[in-house]
């Protein structure tokens, strides 16, 4: 694959597409799927032969549009006209009415705030381009910032670049991507890997089994540019089992571009050679820690180790192993494209850039939304979200899912980034956002993510294996309410231990649920132990004394 | 040293072996292909019985004590035949704040059955699980393996209920 060759694709693939004046874009996208847009795009061609349409109209299956719950979605592209919850017997009339006035009926209000105030770098060819063929990527300016991160950079100033970005990890620890490529690229080896991490196991997180499966060579170039700049020259993606339709486009999009040469030996005429494998999990949590992930990519039980040394240094096969997560690397090739600052333009002082996340819970508008970093939880919430729905108070929203906290009404006017989420006690994390009104009880909430921890504890450690236990048994006397105020005491230093003993983040974060919601909503704790009741009605104690009274 | 690189036979005649056979070859019979190795022969029998486990560990020269490990340590793996239906709640947060616990404990009273069981006569398995990531469409469910959106218990018992009487 030569430049020439490249933009040659681009050129031919742009004039395919003039000549064709209407396409209607299906969203296939896991979230659609299920909801059976795999149908709704085969009526739809059917509908176009039928009526014998087949020059001027098109049918294209693409990634996630975001708004999962008007599914399945369906896009006029160049248009603004969106429909929702559309079934196949709905695509007749969608074509007939090509080039005319959109179906009133099945009409998505595209100038809604959930569409208007979302800004798309992560996502910007999600629900745009068709996942499964790389050509359609190439058009939309892929791989061209590993072209010029190949012929027109060395391998410091790709670091240098990523530096002046002030991107940060988007797996959510927040460690600045930058420095971290740097000290890959230093460490010394004879052989260095770059590992993704796909292993999204926060429940309520949904943001890289959208990107990967919308837009899966963004994330393979953003990898290629990350081996090229630490001097690797193999990568291994690391997926959920869980996420089959992922898996499937990302290994058929390695295919593809192995094919076209943008991966594998000399590409684009360069010495750099890179190659990516895709590893499957199985199913644990703890593997999204990345010494942990590292073990589970060799073959072994997925525990973590103690760190330093730190993966840069000593990592897969005990080699610099640059990891970063899925989103990460899908923003670094419009950050060599369009350069570190134009990126650092974007967002607060200290969190650069967009975040995406995923919005689901007691919340109008679910699905998967991107924003700049800054943005208040009220507008994503409120606007973007469309509010609580069934007329219900808001009550606390959660981030960062068993290692977050539950933020309270009062903190909602925060901007969203790093540093002002963690001083609440919560964590930026991957991006799972749930919203809970009053019919979610807080302790039932800190239990159920504590019931998460202890289940998926890897047992390497006493605090986090034996900690998390006890705590589940605490908080489930809480709930039963047959709880004192000693075992409330003695919960409060459970957390202190566990959180400053153990290993890896799993333990170290564990505790955080739980503090969040001592700190905010303690009178809910109080009405399970003094009271005997619980106030929003979940836990079954509540009921049986009421039917007892 | 020789290493002696003679692969164990076939466990049987059952051909679906030389798909875990291809596996393993295709990553040159090394050891950390162990779970790619499990996920194969998962995939095509449906669980790990010990006769997969020890051939899988002569294939690539693996303890069997280690390849119990790592089958028994990932939630993915089961040891365990499944039923001819399998239904899984998701209980990620978004399905759990949405009603998941109602429509797990509806299908546990009409299947008399728990999460990880399978009823006697091998209709269905009831498994519960982290988080499909869709979030957005909680409470979800997976019917052999399809998800389902917004799943009431009523409309899961009542699927499970054909299942069980056909």
């Amino acid at each position: 694959m030569t430049p020439e060759e490249l933009h040659k694709i681009a050129e031919t693939e742009l004039e395919a597409k003039q000549k064709i004046p209407h396409t209607l874009c299906v969203c296939m996208a896991a979230g659609c799927v299920s909801t059976h847009s795999d149908k709704v795009k085969e009526s739809l061609q059917q509908a176009i032969e039928k009526h014998g349409l087949k020059e001027t109209c098109k049918v294209k299956g693409v990634g996630c549009m975001g708004l999962c719950m008007a599914g399945p979605l369906v896009a006029v592209a160049q248009t603004d006209a969106l429909y929702q919850m559309v079934a196949p017997q709905d695509a007749e009339e969608i074509v007939k009415n090509l080039g005319k006035q959109p179906v009133k009926r099945l009409a998505c209000d595209t100038t809604q705030p959930f569409f208007t105030r979302q800004k798309k770098i992560v996502l910007e060819n999600s629900g745009v381009v068709d996942s499964e063929r790389i050509e359609e990527y190439i058009v939309a300016k892929g791989y061209e910032g590993l072209l010029e991160a190949l012929t027109s950079m060395n391998q410091a100033e790709v670091v240098e670049q990523v530096s002046k970005s002030g991107l940060r990890g988007r797996g959510g620890a927040g460690f600045p991507t930058g420095l971290k490529w740097g000290t890959v690229a230093k460490a010394r080896g004879e052989r260095k890997f770059v590992i993704c991490n796909g292993d999204e196991g926060d429940p309520g997180a949904f943001m890289d089994r959208s990107v990967l499966e919308s837009d899966p060579h963004r994330v393979l170039e953003g990898m290629a540019i990350g081996g090229y700049a630490v001097g690797a020259s193999q990568g291994y993606i690391y997926v959920r089992a869980e996420y089959p339709l992922a898996v499937k486009r990302l290994k058929d999009a390695i295919k593809q571009a192995e094919r076209l040469g943008l991966l594998g030996h000399n590409i684009f005429g360069t010495t750099f050679s890179f190659n990516i494998e895709v590893r499957l999990g199985a199913g644990a949590f703890v593997c999204g820690e990345e010494t942990a992930l590292i073990a589970s990519v060799e073959g072994k039980r997925g525990q973590p180790r103690p760190r330093p040394p730190f993966p840069a240094e000593r990592g897969l096969w005990d080699c610099p192993t640059l990891i970063n997560n899925v989103e990460t690397f899908a923003n670094i090739p419009p950050i060599i494209r369009n350069g570190g600052e134009w990126f650092a333009g974007i967002g607060t002082e200290k969190g650069k850039g967009t975040k995406v996340f995923a919005l689901a819970g007691a919340v109008k508008n679910t699905g998967l939304i991107e924003v700049p970093m800054g943005i208040s939880l009220r507008e994503i919430i409120f606007e973007i979200g469309g509010g609580i729905p069934d007329g219900k108070k808001f009550k606390a929203v959660q981030t960062g899912g068993p290692s977050g906290g539950c933020i309270p009404e009062q903190f909602l006017d925060m901007p969203v980034d790093y540093d002002s989420l963690a001083k609440v006690g919560s964590i930026m994390g991957s991006g799972g956002m749930i919203v809970m009104d009053e019919t979610s009880c807080m302790v039932d909430v800190a239990k159920f993510f504590m019931e998460f921890c202890m289940t998926e504890s890897c047992g390497k450690c006493v605090p986090c294996r034996v900690g998390t236990k006890q705590m589940h048994e605490l908080l489930s006397k809480i709930t039963d309410g047959t709880a004192t105020d000693e075992n409330l005491a003695m919960l409060e230093e459970l957390c202190d231990v566990v959180k400053n003993t153990s290993l890896c983040g799993l333990g170290m974060t564990a505790p955080n649920p739980v503090v969040s919601t001592l700190r905010y909503f303690r009178d809910e704790y109080m009405a399970h132990i003094h009271d005997h009741r619980c106030p929003a009605g979940v836990c079954k104690i509540g009921k049986e004394q009421l039917a007892t009274v | 040293m020789v290493m002696n690189l003679t692969k164990p036979a076939m466990p049987s005649d059952d051909k679906r072996w030389k798909i875990v056979n291809a596996t393993m070859r295709r990553y040159g019979h090394s050891q950390h292909s162990l779970i790619e190795a499990l996920h194969t022969v998962q995939e095509i029998f449906g669980f790990l019985d010990e006769t997969a486990l020890k051939f899988v560990a002569k294939s690539l020269r693996v303890p069997l004590s280690k390849v119990y490990g790592v089958a028994t340590f990932y939630n993915f793996f089961t040891l365990k035949p499944q039923g001819e239906h399998t239904c899984v709640v998701c209980m990620g947060t978004a399905c759990y704040i949405k009603g998941a616990p109602q429509i797990l404990e509806a299908i546990e009273h009409l299947a008399k059955i728990k999460p990880g069981e399978t009823t006697p006569d091998r209709k269905l398995t009831v498994i519960s699980a982290r988080c499909f990531g869709s979030c957005g469409l909680a409470p979800a469910v997976a019917f052999d393996g399809e998800v389902a959106a917004k799943v009431s218990p009523a409309a899961a018992t009542e699927k499970i209920r054909r299942w069980m009487n056909s």
